[in-house]
């Protein structure tokens, strides 16, 4: 269990996120959601222990997280991280030095699944293949809980399927993937619970199911609903 | 399948496995893909897939076998059942709208028979 204990992170002063309180259980897929700026990649960032809140604390199976955690949080960061030299299969070996938990034969199968060849090298793969590639190795790690940020930004179709197959595959009754998006949309039918963020507050956190059966709301409803209503009242 | 989304979609996918039981496509007695099968082929959380075979077992129409997965239930008179189920579901659903249109059940029955 991942848990956000009233976190707060400030930048020079600036604060991002204010008092964020959030419980994640295993066997979930979770959906951080709000527009850019409103502090799902800070949250992410402090869950996977790369920076430190300003107060507050995260914790994941009782203990702040910090290097432990690490070996069970998988970060999918939104920035490339590979060495444009590399080819695809280099940055399998990569991985395996970094993470204990690196499967190798599973990021092979995803390679597969998502039909990106393993002697291509970095410099020369598309946005959608980048994002692939990016997706296999992180998934490849045998975590229990994966943050994956934006994993869908600047992807066609066809590559966006490949990718939410993946991330289906692998929810376990073990595992929390944690997923952010500014694209409500794409993600409305894989979502247990939402987390709508704004101005660095949590502003709601909904079951996605609950929402269609009591309010009969998409997430995307829902979604322009919080963000406008707060904007109306500031 | 494209799926709606303002409606729960455990439901939704129910009603796909209804059809394709009443079509014949899929037969009594047979078994249903897991939950994570179902999730892959609708791209639907897999949470959200065992919940269409809780759902559909609540309805008589699926059971499960403790470790060997969900099967339709093996009933010669299911077919009909379920025919006869989403039929009256579609009949009240379209005289609730027409009512609240302010036709009447004598027009209602009028404007079917020259549909024909």
């Amino acid at each position: 269990m991942l848990e956000s204990r009233s976190v707060s992170k400030s930048f020079f002063g600036k604060t991002v996120l204010k008092d964020v309180d959030l419980i994640l259980e295993p066997g979930k897929i979770y959906a951080l959601l709000g527009p850019n700026g409103s502090g799902k990649t800070t949250w992410m960032k402090l869950a996977a222990s790369l920076l430190k809140p300003t107060s507050g604390e995260i914790l994941y199976k009782e203990e702040p997280v910090g290097l432990a955690s690490r070996k069970e949080i998988a970060y999918l960061p939104t920035d490339p991280f590979f060495y444009s030299w590399m080819t695809v299969q280099d940055v399998g070996r990569y991985y395996a030095d970094f993470f204990e938990d690196f499967q190798p034969e599973a990021f092979e199968k995803l390679l597969s699944k998502m039909e990106l060849p393993t002697n291509l090298k970095v410099r020369t793969l598309s946005s959608g293949m980048t994002a692939k590639l990016k997706i296999a190795a992180t998934l490849a790690r045998n975590a229990k809980v994966y943050l994956l940020d934006e994993p869908f930004n600047g992807i066609d179709l066809l590559a966006r399927n490949q990718i939410m197959e993946s991330i289906i595959s692998s929810l376990n009754p073990e595992v929390t993937l944690v997923l952010s998006s500014h694209l409500v949309e794409e993600i409305e039918s894989v979502i247990d619970t939402s987390i709508f963020m704004k101005d660095g507050l949590v502003a709601e956190v909904c079951n996605t199911e609950d929402l269609r059966t009591r309010e009969g709301l998409s997430l995307t409803q829902k979604y322009r609903q919080i963000m406008q209503n707060r904007a109306n009242l500031g | 399948m494209k799926l709606e989304t303002t409606v729960p979609i455990y439901l939704q996918v129910g009603e796909e496995i209804k059809k394709a039981i009443v079509t014949g496509k899929v037969k009594p007695g047979e078994k249903l893909p897991s939950a994570r099968e179902l999730a892959l082929k609708y791209t639907i959380n897999p949470n959200t897939a065992a919940r269409v075979y809780q759902h559909l077992e609540q309805e008589g129409i699926a059971m499960t076998k403790r470790g060997m997965g969900t099967y339709v239930i093996e009933n010669q008179d299911l077919t009909d059942q379920i025919r006869i189920g989403m039929a009256q579901e579609l009949v009240s659903h379209f005289v609730g709208n027409m009512k609240e249109l302010g036709f009447s059940e004598a027009e209602i029955v009028k404007l079917i028979e020259e549909e024909r």
